[in-house]
């Protein structure tokens, strides 16, 4: 009879299996911790108040905390049709949308707030035709009294145009996840597609939705490049965290740029933490 | 009454030959065939879940080809059964009703019916994910009788169950039939079943016509 053996080279080798995923794992994890630490040690309590006591950046915080918000909000508004769509129908041009929904994620920041920029400033294409043409800042400023550029609705709008495509994303694989049979059996009981997807798809999205606004508020929190082309950074206007950080960075006033870069530290933290409070709750 | 009329179906590579086959009102059909053959795929037309390429189907009488499901009037109970994930089991059972603006009166002497009939009273409040198989088919089956619908549709109603809460239901299947008058058609690919339930048996692909 064959006597059995314990192999120890496995458990050697199962060892350094750990220590190998632990360590790559770790160096990361260890990365992120080490920049916390550094901005804390960097800064002191009385420093930060002082910073954080400032009038403007009292104005930032506001406006950033709204912003972020109502860009997180119509972020999931249109989100949530348009993961539907992608994710139940298959039509002609499912791919190029598909494709487009991507483009604001893998475009330069910059190019983003650039292209806003002309969007709004260059006149129409064939539209001086008729007159001198359209202009779409012009429009809004002038006949709608509802200046977007250089104003607040610019920040929301370039904070927008970057988490809405994260949120699509999200809600397209919440979506996904969710199997469509029940759908079908709803409307073979006598509800309309559109009842279907109120009374059976949306409910079973709730979390994928607070996973979507989540996303979307961190995104539009950390949005910086389009926002300074397009909106600008006019203090008590149009300036965000993310600007004040590299408008005090840029007069050399190191304390106050880590002093905000940790209260937006805390406020990512604290919305993340939130949320996936209130989905835990949702789902229990 | 459930009429179908030189049914094809093309989904992919996948096309279903022309198919015609009647049940009358108040008949067991059941519809067999391997795996393959598109039964469900049959199912899902007569529904209206599933775009037809060319036939008609009729439900008492009535041309319902190019009518949406929820017009057709027929209770489908899919193979997955697909319960609804966030409502319990009396409002998968009065979802219909509800969607109809059932007064709340009828709503719970219907609801009370189906439990009854269903053995599902105890059951009422529960979610329908913590249901057992045999528990979750009830349930399916109740909410696709809840309106009463002229047609039943049952796609492998029995497949997931063990052999005795089979038997049960191939009797419960076979006396709801009896009590309501409901024209059922039941696909399976089992000939027991066949032989305890059917009035006609409808055979795919080579297509026999009733014989009742």
């Amino acid at each position: 009879m064959k006597t059995l053996r314990q192999n120890h080279a496995r458990q050697v080798r199962d060892g350094i299996f750990f220590l190998v995923m632990g360590g790559l794992s770790s160096s990361f994890i260890a990365l992120i911790i080490l920049l916390l630490i550094a901005d804390f040690t960097f800064t002191s309590i009385a420093e930060f108040r002082t910073a954080l006591s400032k009038p403007e950046i009292q104005a930032a915080f506001r406006l950033t905390m709204a912003s972020c918000t109502v860009a997180a909000i119509m972020s999931v508004w249109v989100a949530v049709p348009l993961g539907y769509i992608l994710s139940r129908y298959r039509f002609f041009g499912h791919r190029l949308i598909d494709t487009i929904v991507d483009i604001p994620i893998v475009l330069p920041p910059l190019v983003l707030g650039l292209s806003l920029l002309i969007l709004f400033h260059q006149p129409f294409p064939f539209s001086n035709w008729i007159g001198k043409g359209f202009v779409l800042d012009e429009f809004l400023r002038e006949t709608l009294h509802f200046p977007v550029s250089y104003s607040w609705p610019a920040v929301i709008l370039a904070q927008f145009t970057v988490s809405c495509a994260f949120a699509v994303r999200t809600m397209r694989v919440t979506f996904d996840q969710i199997d469509s049979r029940a759908e079908d059996v709803a409307r073979t009981l006598g509800c309309s597609r559109a009842g279907a997807f109120l009374r059976i798809a949306l409910p079973q999205a709730t979390r994928g939705m607070i996973t979507a606004g989540t996303i979307a508020w961190a995104r539009a929190l950390g949005e910086f490049g389009p926002i300074l082309v397009f909106a600008g950074s006019t203090r008590f206007r149009t300036e965000v965290l993310s600007t004040t950080v590299f408008l005090e960075l840029s007069v050399g006033q190191l304390d106050a740029a880590v002093a905000v870069s940790l209260l937006m530290v805390a406020m990512a933290v604290i919305v993340l933490v939130l949320l996936r409070a209130i989905g835990a709750g949702l789902n229990g | 009454m459930i009429e179908v009329q030189n049914l094809t179906v093309r989904q992919g590579s996948f096309t279903l030959p022309k198919v015609s086959f009647r049940v009358e009102r108040g008949q067991y059909a059941v519809l067999m065939g391997k795996s393959g053959t598109g039964k469900t795929t049959i199912l899902e037309a007569i529904c209206g879940l599933r775009k037809i390429s060319g036939g008609n189907i009729q439900i008492d009488d009535v041309d319902v080809t190019n009518w949406s499901p929820a017009d057709r009037n027929a209770g489908y109970m899919p193979q997955d059964l697909a319960l609804f994930p966030t409502l319990n089991v009396r409002e998968n059972l009065e979802f219909a009703l509800d969607i109809r603006w059932t007064s709340r009166k009828k709503r719970d002497e219907r609801v009370a019916f189906l439990a009854n009939m269903l053995g599902l009273e105890h059951l009422l409040k529960r979610r329908v994910q913590g249901l057992s198989g045999g528990e979750a088919q009830r349930v399916a089956l109740g909410r696709a009788l809840s309106f009463e619908p002229s047609a039943l549709l049952l796609d492998e109603p029995l497949s997931a169950l063990d052999a005795i809460t089979r038997s049960t239901s191939q009797k419960l299947l076979k006396d709801i039939n009896h009590q309501t008058g409901v024209t059922v058609l039941h696909v399976t690919h089992s000939q027991d079943e066949a032989d305890a339930l059917a009035d006609v048996c409808i055979r795919l692909p080579e297509i026999t016509p009733p014989k009742s």
